[in-house]
């Protein structure tokens, strides 16, 4: 149902302070369950992250990785715990986090360009009734030169490659200047280039500060790419710095046993 | 030229039958702005099932003397809370909750029509009588599609980012469910509107065929959505002069005229693409080695 509280919040200008001291995002005790399951799929789950972190949240398919994400940004309404994001309730200030969804949540075929879909990044800033104004188009341009995609700026979303969708939507997740970005398995379909291009522009914004959670089955990428792990199957695994936590227990105990006994881990682990 | 002028002329010295035009080519505005956002969003079920499960409530208003929109508000409260009952906490999905409410609903008000009312009344509810329309409707037809032209200009950016996207939407603070809302609200006006001109069981055709042509011409939404008004329109004129000079029912000619022009824009479509295909060998090109890079570099294999 639609509540009163979103129809506001949508534009709502930010009055909570830029540094706060205060953790990016920090959850404790959260459980969820969906209805009619009859598990929880995040148990008592509790992390801190602080600003310019960059986190790779690992786990198999069904581990609660997207229900973690979907709850910090009140996707999902919070059933148990308490989740913050810089000390507040992500909905009351909505300028501040980002999110690039799995794949599948987005209509690829509905007809906008790469310029639209860059624009809507902007959104947030505008809220009802209003146009973009000239500082908007030039966020959108800026956006768009950074994950090198002018060239493609009037051209329909649906018609490009995967790695050209996801740079898109990072270009949409620079354009909204959030300071927490929430990132659910951007890597799927993506071409080598784009990949490391990604990557190169969420090291840059974690350096000035900006926080960046990221789900990933690639383990390959943990120790490149990432300043700390997260293992997740339901309930915190394993929490730390990717080298500390990157061993092959910790792989076995959040994939399972059968995972552990049939192939051998040292690719992955040695990144 | 003169005898043009007098054929096209001719209807046009009834004043009941110019009100019917009027109201013809509102209703297809106000069902063309939308029929992009209903193709694009797939709510193509959706807005057929709002026509049909408001016919209870239109064969209650007319019989009671007061206005259709009225019943259509009855009847749409019914539907609404039905299909919220049903499909609630994921039980059963809401498609399926919507067939069941719609033909229901729909069973319903044929039922009334045939114990309650006469031939005539079943008729016109059912297909339409453009030739029907009073001063009265007409203001009301006029507010209607103001308020559907105000809705998608006001919200365009809105209905743009919550069909693209939801979970960004929600990210940043717009509820998705609140623009559907607003979406099936404007189909349900476009709906009471034009039972008078098609009837409830042909309107979806203005909620679908306009952008279904506009489509296979363009991609660019903002020109689907001004071919579709432009389709929508031309049909509704060449329909009524049909009907006019043939003796045809009103409804189903104005929709045939829009099937056939979904007709010819899909063999232009069609042509267009065949006469294209050898010129975008080129473009294409770059396509393929992206393509080839992607499938080099997926994982574990």
């Amino acid at each position: 149902m639609v509540r009163t509280a979103q129809v506001f919040s949508y534009g709502k200008v930010c009055d909570h302070p830029a540094i706060s001291g205060k953790p990016a995002l920090q959850m404790s005790g959260v459980s969820h369950r969906y209805p009619g399951l009859d598990h929880d799929v995040l148990d008592n789950v509790s992390v801190t992250v602080e600003p310019g972190e960059r986190v790779a949240l690992v786990g198999p398919n069904g581990a609660g990785k997207s229900t973690l994400i979907k709850l910090a940004l009140g996707l999902e309404q919070l059933q148990q715990g308490a989740i913050s994001v810089y000390g507040n309730r992500a909905s009351t200030c909505r300028h501040r986090v980002a999110v690039i969804p799995q794949r599948s949540t987005v209509d690829w075929k509905f007809p906008v360009t790469v310029e639209q879909v860059v624009m809507m990044g902007r959104y947030v800033h505008l809220g009802w009734l209003k146009r973009p104004q000239k500082q908007d188009y030039e966020a959108v341009d800026e956006a768009l030169g950074r994950m090198e995609i002018d060239s493609l700026r009037h051209r329909q979303v649906g018609e490009l490659s995967g790695g050209q969708q996801q740079r898109v939507m990072l270009a949409r997740t620079l354009a909204h200047d959030a300071d927490l970005l929430l990132l659910d398995e951007p890597l799927n379909h993506v071409d080598i280039a784009t990949q490391e291009l990604m990557f190169h522009v969420i090291e840059k914004l974690c350096e000035a500060g900006k926080t960046a959670i990221i789900s990933t089955h690639d383990l390959g990428v943990l120790k490149v790419h990432f300043s700390r792990a997260l293992f997740l199957d339901r309930r915190v695994i394993a929490d730390g710095p990717v080298e500390e936590v990157l061993t092959p227990e910790v792989v076995a105990r959040a994939y399972g046993f059968r995972f552990h006994k049939d192939k051998d881990l040292t690719p992955w682990l040695n990144g | 030229m003169a005898e043009w002028l007098s054929w096209l002329g001719e209807p046009l010295s009834y004043g009941f039958i110019v009100r019917g035009l009027i109201a013809g080519l509102l209703a297809s505005v106000a069902g063309a702005t939308l029929s992009a956002f209903v193709v694009w969003r797939g709510m193509a079920f959706a807005g057929d099932a709002i026509a049909h499960s408001f016919l209870p409530g239109f064969v209650v208003a007319s019989l009671f003397g007061f206005s259709l929109f009225f019943g259509a508000v009855g009847a749409a409260i019914v539907a609404v809370i039905g299909i919220g009952l049903i499909s609630r906490h994921g039980a059963l999905r809401e498609d399926t909750a919507i067939g069941v409410m719609f033909s229901g609903l729909f069973a319903l008000g044929i039922l009334l029509l045939s114990k309650i009312a006469s031939y005539q009344d079943l008729n016109h509810i059912l297909f339409g009588n453009i030739l029907g329309v009073s001063r009265s409707d007409l203001v009301m037809m006029t507010i209607v599609v103001a308020l559907i032209f105000g809705f998608v200009i006001l919200f365009y950016k809105e209905l743009l980012v919550t069909s693209f996207d939801p979970a960004h939407s929600v990210a940043i603070g717009l509820s998705p469910e609140l623009m559907r809302y607003g979406l099936l609200g404007a189909i349900a006006l476009t709906t009471v509107v034009g039972a008078q001109i098609v009837g409830v069981v042909l309107i979806v055709a203005l909620l679908v065929t306009p952008a279904a042509a506009a489509s296979l011409l363009s991609r660019r939404l903002g020109r689907v959505v001004a071919l579709s008004i432009a389709f929508s329109m031309t049909a509704t004129i060449a329909g009524f002069y049909v009907s006019y000079y043939l003796d045809f029912a009103s409804g189903p000619s104005i929709v045939l005229s829009l099937t056939l022009i979904f007709v010819i824009s899909w063999i232009v479509s069609r042509l267009g693409r065949f006469g294209s295909r050898r010129g975008v060998r080129s473009h294409g090109a770059t396509g393929t080695t992206d393509d080839a890079t992607s499938q080099m570099t997926s994982p574990a294999e």
